[in-house]
């Protein structure tokens, strides 16, 4: 992680406070709204994890040996590449998912299509859905969740207490030094900034890592028109390597340099470009305090 | 449908036998097809052995009965209904324009059902809440089918002068409204989110996985009722094919046939479209090489077309839970990558007959 960053940006105390207090106005709409997990299934030895961060969460609390299956977007840690795949989650064939006999499924919230759900449900095997936690609480309930429908809510006491150190270290990080401007790329196609506005998992570990958002007032991942680019002015650039193999490939510093809008920003100029692996980054798993502390590091040159 | 004055003997390029012969054999196919079709899958139960124990009254295990009747059941009908909906409707449009590349994409069926379920799919979630949970998680394909209709009856609306339909206008308004309508569907695609747009991607795709009891029971009546229409229209479209001014000259009444042929064909892809997202190629590969095996009367063209769109879906539904269980590949995939090199390889091996 090469982060060299200019100290030639006043500070903005008023961005940060602006962040925290919808951010928490989130956390506790979702707490609220976070339905309960209804059962614990301590017996269930086939256990079918569908959605990246709950099979994530499933090796955290040491209970891999219970997974049969997983889904296509459950690629770490890599040895859950060795489970049966049952497709992506948003497209999921009912059948395909009991062929591997599970005798209890554990779900994101969004996996689909709802047809499929359905028969599931009405085929009798447990099905837990693990609530969205993108805010701070929201990912130690995730965990906590996820321990409690494996029938281990002790296991689930290592991680959280990892998770909320890490989260405490955040906070006493937080305001000790000016707050910067950072944006997150997610592609570069054709020299076409594609950026991350508010309302997804880019925005949410910007916020943790004590940064704010350069790109204010768009949802979602968008393309950016170059003037816009300028205007945002980040101070540090943030991007995904996808692997080990590609690493620093997608857009070196000179491809940055060589998109006018981009050349005029600090962050280019500075060379302040940070590149981390993207589930780590944007995972929102048990990892993401761990995240979260790593690009705040990047971002402040900390330790 | 012999017709009576028919001479005894056999006239020089007569193929009907052709047509009624393949018409026995295709229907054997589909019921071969659908056998297979129900007895295979990713969980390996066996079709055989839970029909047995539920004729002789047994209980069944629940995973089983949920496995055939709720699963393969369902879905094993969504195929034959899509896939002759789609074949026969192809073969209905192919008629009417007289070109055997028409589709019912031309009447803004498809375009109109993509608007409505992207709708859906983006926007569904901005709807008052009491009208969200009414529609459930079949607001996609009633958007899809509401989509697919407005935009036909707009497209007939506008190429429709005092009680004539000119099929020309028709097909040149149709691609101003095909554009408008993609211009549409890419300002709500701009305003759709990651999630979003992988679910639009795999409904474009295509797949049967969603099938279910209460699909089938919103589209199987309108799939069906326009199915029983094209019977009617195969003279019609037969008559057509000499020309609209000759084709009225012979007694037909053309407008009549042009209104029945893109009501029905419009009603069937709409709500195939609806139920199982878009699926390609079927609707022009089947009426092809069944024109190609017995020739391009419509009076068998028509029932041959639905019997092997019909196989042809359900055979590719088939590849499509099979090749990458237990996930799916979208069945749109398969029907493409395999119709498509079969196409043309049926095209170059007929060319001196195409080119005649």
């Amino acid at each position: 992680m090469n982060a060299r960053i200019s100290l030639a940006e006043p500070a903005r105390p008023a961005c940060l406070c602006m962040t925290l207090l919808p951010m928490a106005a989130a956390l506790a709409g979702l707490l609220w709204a976070a339905p309960a997990p209804a059962g614990s299934y301590p017996e269930a030895g086939r256990v079918l994890s569908i959605g990246g961060a709950v099979t994530e969460i499933v090796y955290a609390l040491g209970q891999q040996d219970r997974l049969v299956a997983r889904d296509t977007t459950s690629s770490f840690p890599p040895e859950a590449e060795a489970l049966p795949d049952v497709g992506y989650m948003r497209a999921l064939s009912a059948e395909g998912v009991l062929s591997v006999a599970p005798d209890l499924i554990l779900s994101e919230e969004s996996a689909g299509p709802p047809e499929t759900i359905a028969v599931l449900k009405e085929a009798g095997i447990p099905f837990e859905t693990i609530p969205d936690g993108t805010g701070e609480g929201g990912l130690i309930a995730k965990i906590e969740a996820v321990a409690e429908a494996l029938g281990v809510p002790e296991a689930a006491e290592a991680p959280v207490a990892r998770l909320q150190a890490e989260l405490d270290a955040l906070a006493a990080l937080a305001g000790k030094t000016e707050t910067r401007r950072v944006m997150f790329i997610l592609t570069l196609q054709g020299g076409r900034v594609m950026a991350a506005g508010q309302d997804n998992e880019a925005d949410t570990i910007i916020r943790m890592a004590g940064a704010v958002n350069a790109v204010q007032g768009i949802e979602g991942y968008k393309p950016l028109t170059d003037e816009a680019v300028t205007a945002a002015a980040p101070d540090v650039i943030l991007m995904m390597h996808r692997g080990e193999a590609t690493a620093d490939l997608d857009a070196t510093n000179d491809e940055l340099a060589a998109v006018p809008a981009l050349a005029t920003t600090p962050a280019v100029k500075n060379g302040a470009v940070i590149r981390m692996d993207g589930l780590y980054l944007l995972g929102l798993g048990p990892r993401t305090g761990r995240a979260a502390l790593d690009l705040h590091d990047a971002i402040y040159g900390g330790s | 449908m012999v017709a009576l004055d028919a001479p005894r003997g056999r006239l020089a390029g007569d193929r009907r036998h052709l047509g009624r012969a393949l018409a026995a054999w295709l229907t054997l196919l589909l019921l071969a097809v659908s056998v297979l079709s129900l007895g295979s899958g990713a969980s390996g139960v066996s079709a055989a052995a839970v029909l047995t124990d539920w004729a002789a009254g047994r209980d069944l295990a629940e995973i089983d009965r949920v496995v055939l009747f709720d699963i393969r059941l369902p879905r094993l009908l969504s195929g034959v209904l899509v896939g002759a909906a789609l074949a026969v409707s192809g073969a209905v449009m192919q008629g009417l324009f007289r070109n055997p590349l028409a589709d019912p994409g031309l009447l803004g069926v498809s375009a109109g059902a993509s608007l409505g379920a992207i709708s859906a799919i983006v926007l569904g979630g901005l709807l008052p809440p009491s009208i969200a949970a009414l529609a459930g998680w079949h607001l996609v394909p009633l958007a899809a089918f509401a989509g697919s209709w407005v935009a036909m009856i707009v497209l007939y609306g506008i190429a429709t002068r005092q009680g004539r339909t000119s099929v020309a206008t028709m097909l040149l308004a149709g691609i101003a409204l095909a554009a408008m309508i993609a211009a549409l569907s890419g300002l709500i695609i701009y305003r759709a989110n990651d999630q979003q747009l992988r679910d639009l991607t795999f409904w474009g795709l295509g797949s049967l996985a969603g099938a279910s009891w209460t699909k089938l029971g919103a589209a199987a009546p309108i799939i069906l009722a326009a199915l029983a229409v094209t019977p009617f229209l195969a003279r019609g479209l037969n008559g057509l094919a000499l020309g609209e001014a000759a084709a009225a000259h012979v007694g037909l009444r053309v407008q009549r046939v042009k209104a029945g042929a893109i009501l029905s064909a419009a009603a069937a892809t709409g709500a195939a479209v609806a139920i199982s997202g878009g699926i390609g190629f079927v609707g022009i590969v089947v009426p092809h090489l069944l024109r190609l095996l017995a020739g391009p009367d419509h009076r068998w063209l028509l029932v041959n077309s639905g019997l092997l769109g019909a196989s042809v879906l359900i055979a590719a539904d088939m590849i499509s839970r099979s090749v990458v269980a237990p996930a799916e590949l979208p069945i749109g995939i398969v029907t493409a990558m395999i119709g498509g090199p079969f196409f043309l390889w049926v095209l170059l091996s007929n060319r001196r007959v195409l080119d005649a």
